[in-house]
């Protein structure tokens, strides 16, 4: 049997990719290997998701992508994607952890993960006190003191998330202002709880058998190294696209996302990019579900050329 | 909801089913309100089918049981701990691919 199309990744980018290729009754399978989600599931609350003027929960917005897209017929599978092969011609394929796919078109909405330091310390202790999901590992740090490195939208928003828990939450970032909205500088600056810390570095990060110790800071502008003794370091400096499977060929741009045209293509005929994954201004679920439409409509054009 | 194959693990059972198993255990660290948890849990179950009788998956949920998830030390989850006669032969933090859980299940039964 061969595919209209492939969709790897059930984040949002690939269950709008989904809703709108079983609408245009493409012969459609979108495979993932979690569950459907992808980074939505670290985050809590979603607040500035169009149509949710009160908010929605993650977890329920990452179901109702799922049920919207299996309303429209997409077939799903469970599986890690391995390679992309004869992806130059008009039948590609798809290898994964349960066997090849054969399907004339492929979007990318594989998404991203978040980036590491690679300071010393930072690899030994996650799980013992090193953390990418504020959600998922704050509530081990109850009236701890913890820090927080970065600067943007995700960082601030962790920080105000981890006041919950911890006694004291450090932001550390390395620039004198923050990228995040404003609206979460706002709140950053009003709560107690947090103390700033401008142009700082981590440097390293070090413990025992009980977890993280401390944390040394550099301050860029003074010179000046710091000890901090914290239970916890959340980091948020950014994402890695989740690109290994991708034949060499594919153009990414200077970061490893993946480059496509307006029309969500990649360098490659047939493999469109949605999402977290590609190289784009904005990582937000609304930029994303907006990729994976056009993704889907792109491919669906595609198709009809090809018939 | 978890598997048939999958056994909950309690402060209370724990020595028995997993101190004392003569099998070796996989004990996954979870929370209701841990979205990357709920993201490895189709997986948890799908490993604990395919192995049936070769390893033990179990569940263990940290609001539920405070003791077991301190004395290992969990500060994140999901955390899968690997036992082997009782002692920790190996740890996986955070929602990884089924593939690189059945690789370290693969080495421990081997």
């Amino acid at each position: 049997m061969i595919y209209d199309l492939v969709i790897i990744g059930a984040g949002p980018a690939g269950c709008s990719a989904g809703i709108y290729a079983g609408r245009a009754r493409l012969k459609v399978v979108v495979i993932e290997q979690l569950s459907p989600g992808g980074q939505l599931l670290s985050y809590s609350r979603v607040e500035n998701y169009p149509g949710f003027p009160e908010g929605i929960d993650a977890f329920e917005l990452s179901d109702r992508f799922a049920k919207h897209m299996d309303l429209f017929g997409a077939e799903r599978i469970s599986a890690t994607v391995e390679s992309i092969e004869n992806h130059r011609e008009k039948i590609k394929k798809v290898i994964t952890s349960v066997g090849s796919i054969e399907t004339k078109a492929i979007i990318i909405a594989s998404g991203a993960v978040p980036k590491k330091l690679d300071i010393p310390g930072e690899k030994e202790f996650i799980g013992k006190g090193v953390s990418y999901c504020a959600v998922c590992d704050g509530p081990f740090f109850r009236d701890q003191d913890v820090a927080v490195v970065g600067g943007g939208d995700s960082a601030l928003e962790e920080a105000l998330y981890l006041t919950r828990f911890a006694s004291r939450v450090f932001l550390v970032h390395r620039r004198d202002q923050f990228r995040a909205a404003q609206i979460l500088q706002d709140r950053v600056a009003s709560n107690d709880k947090i103390t700033r810390i401008m142009n700082t570095t981590l440097s390293k990060i070090r413990g025992g058998s009980g977890g993280v110790e401390t944390i040394s800071l550099y301050n860029k502008l003074r010179h000046e190294t710091l000890e901090l003794p914290v239970k916890g370091v959340f980091i948020f400096v950014g994402l890695e696209p989740n690109i290994s499977f991708l034949p060499k060929d594919v153009k990414l741009d200077s970061n490893g996302f993946i480059i496509t045209d307006e029309r969500m293509q990649t360098s490659v005929e047939g493999i469109f990019a949605a999402g977290d994954v590609r190289s784009k201004l904005l990582r937000q679920i609304v930029t994303a579900v907006s990729d994976g439409a056009m993704a889907a409509f792109s491919a669906q054009q595609y198709l009809e050329l090809l018939a | 909801m978890a598997g048939k194959n999958i056994v909950e693990i309690t402060d209370k059972n724990f020595e028995q089913e997993v101190s004392k198993s003569e099998l070796p255990v996989l004990v996954d660290f979870w929370a209701a309100w841990c979205g990357p948890c709920r993201a490895i849990a189709p997986v948890i179950d799908e490993l604990a089918n395919e192995y049936a009788g070769k390893i033990k998956i179990g569940k263990c949920n940290v609001d539920e049981n405070p003791i077991t998830p301190s004395r290992y030390g969990i500060r994140a989850i999901p955390t899968l701990i690997f036992f082997k006669n009782g002692s920790v032969v190996e740890q996986i933090t955070g929602a990884v691919a089924k593939s690189q859980i059945a690789a370290v299940i693969d080495r421990i039964i081997a």
